[in-house]
């Protein structure tokens, strides 16, 4: 045993003596980073000097590390794709990215990592960009510190931020994304963790998931985007902690749910969106201590939804806590706080003695026929509110939270 | 006319239905700022009381004032007095005393809370503008009414039946027009629909100012075009203004012709 450890110890020494840094700047021998690309040897280093270095095309191809001194440009002259890479165990690291070509008919990224495992890209300034990292069939890498800053306007000719399709146990921690079509896409990727990003001002979805299973989003912050957060046809994901806000718009939310089965969804703010979830297909998900404020509407079930659970979220200040378009309901409410709950309880253990109806029918009225949003807060439809209150018609009659809480939930 | 407007705002003035107006509104003030802690929420719930509770004390007020002072009308008519301007100055002294126990009254508590520092200024302001108009708009369907009306009860029952009407009956015909129409697009409807009714403006023009985040809906991007923009707010301003002229001139023209 204690030959092996010496054995293998001697090896990595050896390896590491082997490995040598090469240096990029404009007045050394290597000038440019393709021709490093095409010096170094297996596991080099190449330190990249602050300059400004007009490269596209470039091919990673053997396993190497990539950094960058003081963020030397790196600017395609909008003639393409940038950096590629096609090995395992590649590490690119501080440099600043621009003017990737836009095209349409491919996908051109700033950096796209293809059919590799191990690669970690970190501390990246992408501008100017049409696709920013995009990871094709790789798996087992970490995305962490990046900064892209896109300038899209229209959905047609813009590209997303962070772009995975068909990669597994990818991380995607730290990473500021602005200004692009989807902040961070996910397509056919599964187990992948995305933690901590901020994704903001894009033009369609912060978050975009489809056909995606066992994936976990947390601590991350979407806000002001183009539609909110999406997650499509997706098994499993997990949401926590997540903040959604501001979505305002003609057809926004803070988080659209289609075809989701058995997600949790657990301490996420909805704050100030024009819808706060949609859903729509989703199955056994769990909603619970999640803080629904200042929505449009807090939640829009569109139908199709059967075995949720909504449990000790908090609803506060929405003009609507829920819309509904079905009589038929299969979902739990229960000890969540509704600030429009007007029941009492004699008993004080907190829960009140009159069970809460979230859905009114100027909801439903609304749903219906969207123009009579017109005739919000006023007393005649406070009146008809208050008779479906009493003796239910339009609305499920079983939809109701048999617990409502006197207080605020606090976790 | 300005003599009999002086004459009757210190009549009323001197009254005790304006200090209890006015009373109320600073109870309600104060009650709704120091246990709510919340400016906008207060703003809110000030919104629904203020279209609801202003048009009917406007009408309810109006109406008593006329029938209680028609003998002190006769008169003056008896006088050389123009009679446009008797009943004009009665006209404003009502409606300029209710509007000052709303404004003073709602004023007062905000001003000591603190609102000059805050940021619901503008809503406030809006609040209280068209709590005015409200004033001037009712008060003056009043005056219509007690004028063709000779007999006090009859009078009494159509204002409470004109303020039941624009407050809750006409949302209910429109919601049942845009029901009924739904297959049909609505968006000019509901606007005009909105513009035609006093307290539906109103709302709406509050509404816009705070609670905006549902009517951006789809549908609500065209009322958020219309009413939150400058032209929207100047088109609304028009149309209370009209509100408050064509009753007005109505009062004048019938108080001309009518036989005492």
């Amino acid at each position: 045993m204690k030959k092996l450890v010496v054995f293998l110890t001697v090896i990595l020494m050896m390896d590491l003596a082997l490995a040598q840094t090469l240096e990029v700047c404009k007045t050394c021998p290597i000038s440019s980073i393709k021709a490093a690309l095409a010096k170094a040897k297996d596991f080099d280093t190449i330190v990249v000097k602050k300059g400004t270095y007009r490269e596209h095309n470039v091919v990673v191809d053997k396993p190497l590390t990539i950094i960058g001194k003081n963020y030397p440009v790196i600017d395609g002259e909008n003639k393409g794709e940038i950096i590629t890479i096609v090995s395992d165990n590649v590490t690119v690291d501080g440099l600043h990215i621009m003017n990737v070509g836009t095209s349409y008919t491919e996908d051109y990224a700033a950096v796209r990592v293809q059919r590799s495992k191990n690669f970690l890209i970190q501390n990246l300034v992408l501008e100017r960009l049409f696709f920013g990292i995009y990871i094709e069939r790789s798996s087992d890498g970490k995305i962490l510190n990046n900064k892209i800053i896109g300038d899209a306007v229209e959905e047609y000719n813009s590209g997303n931020g962070i772009q995975l399709w068909y990669s597994k146990n990818v991380e995607i921690e730290d990473n500021i994304v602005q200004h692009v079509r989807d902040g961070i896409y996910l397509e056919f990727s599964d187990f992948c963790t995305i933690k901590n990003n901020l994704s903001s001002l894009n033009v369609r979805y912060g978050l975009h998931f489809m056909f995606s299973n066992d994936d976990v989003y947390q601590d991350n912050e979407f806000s002001n985007n183009g539609a909110g957060v999406a997650v499509m046809f997706s098994k499993r994901i997990k949401m926590y902690n997540n903040l959604f806000k501001d979505n305002w718009g003609s057809a926004s939310y803070g988080m659209l749910l289609k075809e989701i089965n058995d997600a949790e969804i657990i301490g996420n703010t909805f704050q100030d969106n024009t819808i706060g979830i949609n859903i729509e297909g989703s199955n056994r998900i769990i909603y619970k201590r999640n803080n629904f404020s200042n929505n449009g509407w807090a939640i829009k079930v569109r139908g199709a939804c059967y075995e949720n659970s909504f449990t000790e979220n908090n609803f506060l200040y929405n003009s609507f806590d829920m819309a509904y378009n079905s009589n038929v309901n299969d979902n739990t409410f229960d000890r969540n706080y509704w600030s429009n709950y007007t029941g009492y309880d004699l008993n004080k253990n907190g829960i009140g003695d009159i069970p809460f109806r979230p859905v009114k029918l100027f909801s439903y009225i609304v749903n219906r026929t969207p123009e009579t949003i017109i005739l919000l807060r006023s007393m005649f439809i406070d009146i008809i509110d208050f008779s479906e209150k009493v003796s239910p018609v339009f609305t499920p009659d079983d939809l109701l939270d048999n617990n409502p809480l006197m207080k605020k939930v606090t976790w | 006319m300005l003599k009999i407007l002086k004459y009757s705002f210190y009549d009323l003035m001197r009254s005790r239905w304006s200090y209890v107006y006015f009373a109320f509104y600073l109870l309600l003030g104060i009650v709704l700022l120091f246990l709510n802690n919340d400016l906008s929420k207060a703003v809110i719930t000030l919104m629904n009381v203020i279209i609801i509770l202003v048009p009917l004390i406007g009408t309810i007020f109006g109406v008593m004032y006329y029938y209680n002072n028609k003998e002190f009308t006769e008169l003056l008519l008896a006088q050389p007095l123009k009679r446009s301007s008797i009943f004009l100055g009665q006209y404003l002294g009502v409606a300029i005393s209710l509007s000052m126990s709303l404004i003073l009254g709602l004023g007062l508590p905000f001003v000591f809370y603190g609102l000059f520092e805050s940021s619901a200024i503008w809503d406030f302001s809006l609040l209280l503008i068209t709590g005015t108009f409200l004033t001037l708009i009712f008060t003056a369907l009043a005056f219509n009414i007690a004028l063709s009306n000779e007999n006090k009860i009859k009078g009494f029952g159509y204002a409470i039946l004109l303020w039941l009407f624009l407050g809750v009956i006409y949302d209910g015909i429109f919601l049942m027009v845009l029901i009924g129409f739904e297959d049909y697009p609505l968006d000019k409807v509901s606007l005009i629909g909105t513009m035609l009714n006093p307290i539906d403006l109103s709302r709406t023009l509050i509404l816009l100012k705070l609670d905006i985040s549902a009517l951006l809906g789809y549908t609500g991007a065209i009322f958020k075009q219309f009413f939150g923009t400058n032209y929207g707010l100047i088109v609304s301003f028009i149309a209370l203004s009209l509100w408050v002229i064509l009753p007005v001139l109505r009062m004048t023209i019938t108080s001309k012709k009518k036989d005492f």
